[in-house]
């Protein structure tokens, strides 16, 4: 009978499909990390992540968004870790049980970035938060990121701390990725607040440069958390462990600390 | 299923309430992609007409172009346009990037093939004994012209509506040229695209009703035109 013949073809090609889609995931565990544009566009992730991966015979993917996101990613179970930069959420999102087990892991400092020209004439400042009002006093183009990511919280902090309400034509929020945030920058002739890490790895690709950074720096410390599985059971808990374990350990900590794009060391290590 | 009902009572109250910022996202959505239009209308309209009633060498390597542009994505289009507005590009002096008239730009070109393309197949279907029986009853050619465009009207409306309704569902454009600047240049895409990332769903969703409603409107309007 024709019918059966064109039947059995279907059968099996689904057959050939179900196999396909599950024999990687049979062979491999696969660990879903949320983590922020920062440690993502630097490339430090391609180095650290292979031996991890290597040892365990897993893989890791990647999502990378921004602090906000990311958490929220962990609050629905959706990854299993996270990566991101935002102390003061990182311990919220632990508090309000939608994590466990954080760990300090790496930082590098924030710094504000400008034109070479410095029409704010803010070069040489000490404090970033002061030459943040500077910016605001003379109505500077500043873009922000507008994101929720770590960056944009933290300037947010910055501009509270300073009782300044950052409005008007010259306050750009654009709501991208500290990337692109940079080239807008760039682009308009503007100013930003940038983690040192991406502004590094995006300095060949740039003209801005750093008009003002604290000694010591205006810190930005990420930290590791497991998203909590007593939330969500499906969640990979054994591995998630092993991830942690790993980033600590001190084989990830040389690697991190030996990352290096033109020259330049991007992450330090916490304590 | 909980987060989805949530989500969607918190949209629909921010459109109900008609919050400010989700207001002011529409109206520049709607500002951009209807000046684009009109723009891509003024162009692609003529071109269309002109290619579907002239016969000239080249006509049909200027249909494949028109046809290959038309399916371009708008990343491509974006990319490309970016190229010549940014500081580094030969338009660079404009000062026009992240700038609503950059979104304009790129969606009339992203617009205008479409318009151009859909009127020359209006034109082509179109009986062509309009054109002969206007001038044998002494109407000059542009005079019958005329004559053409009024019996063609609905045809040609609906390749304007279907150059809208790509233009403001676009993101490509809107996010490269405009750069997604709060309250300047932040479409409902671009918007969209933001909220999700930032983990705000409802809003997201709030801008996503409102669009899902003016294009099927649009292409309400678009059945109603054909059927007519």
């Amino acid at each position: 009978m024709p019918i059966s013949v064109k039947n059995i073809t279907i059968q099996a090609l689904c057959c050939c499909l179900l196999v396909l889609a599950a024999v990687p995931a049979l062979a491999i565990e696969h660990l879903r990390l949320a983590t922020t544009t920062s440690t993502e566009n630097s490339g430090l992730l391609d180095v650290l992540l292979p031996p991890f991966e290597e040892a365990n015979n897993c893989r890791v993917d990647v999502l990378s968004v921004g602090t906000g996101k990311a958490l929220k990613l962990g609050e629905s179970g959706d990854v299993d870790v996270v990566l991101v930069h935002a102390r003061s959420k990182e311990e919220k999102f632990v508090a309000d049980g939608y994590g466990v087990d954080r760990r300090n892991i790496m930082y590098n400092d924030f710094v504000i970035l400008g034109p070479i020209a410095d029409p704010a004439g803010i070069a040489g400042s000490k404090k970033i938060a002061a030459a943040l009002s500077r910016i605001a006093e003379k109505q500077e183009i500043f873009i922000s990121r507008g994101d929720n990511s770590g960056t944009h919280i933290r300037e947010m902090q910055l501009w509270q701390d300073i009782g300044v309400i950052p409005v008007g034509d010259w306050y750009l929020e654009v709501g991208r990725g500290m990337g692109e945030v940079i080239t807008m920058a760039n682009e308009r002739g503007g100013y930003t607040l940038s983690d040192r890490g991406t502004y590094l790895a995006y300095q060949a690709k740039t003209d801005l440069v750093v008009v003002v950074e604290e000694i010591p720096g205006q810190f930005n410390s990420y930290g590791a958390i497991r998203v909590n599985p007593d939330r969500h059971p499906h969640l990979k808990v054994e591995l998630a462990k092993r991830f942690l374990d790993y980033l600590v350990s001190s084989s990830a900590r040389k690697l991190t600390t030996g990352f290096r794009v033109n020259g330049q060391q991007l992450f330090y290590i916490d304590e | 299923m909980d987060y989805l009902l949530t989500s969607l009572s918190a949209a629909i109250g921010l459109i109900t309430q008609l919050n400010q910022e989700v207001l002011s996202t529409v109206g520049i959505s709607l500002y951009t992609s209807l000046t684009a239009i009109l723009l891509a209308s003024v162009l692609g309209v003529p071109a269309g007409i002109a290619l579907g009633l002239k016969q000239f060498t080249g006509r049909r390597l200027v249909l494949t172009l028109l046809n290959t542009l038309m399916s371009l994505p708008s990343v491509v289009i974006g990319l490309l346009l970016f190229g010549m507005l940014s500081r580094q590009g030969p338009l660079g002096g404009w000062e026009l990037l992240y700038t609503p008239l950059a979104m304009i730009i790129g969606q009339t070109v992203l617009a205008t093939p479409i318009v151009a393309n859909y009127t020359l197949s209006v034109i082509n279907g179109a009986d062509n004994r309009i054109m002969s029986t206007a001038m044998t009853l002494g109407a000059g050619s542009l005079q019958s012209g005329w004559q053409l465009l009024k019996e063609t009207r609905f045809g040609i409306m609906a390749a304007v509506i279907a150059g809208f309704g790509r233009v403001i569902g676009e993101v490509g454009v809107a996010m490269m040229l405009g750069g997604n600047i709060r309250g300047f240049t932040r479409t409902m895409t671009t918007a969209i695209a933001l909220e999700t990332s930032k983990g705000e769903f409802a809003f997201g969703l709030a801008l996503g009703i409102v669009l899902m409603t003016i294009v099927l409107l649009i292409n309400l309007f678009l059945n109603l035109l054909q059927h007519r």
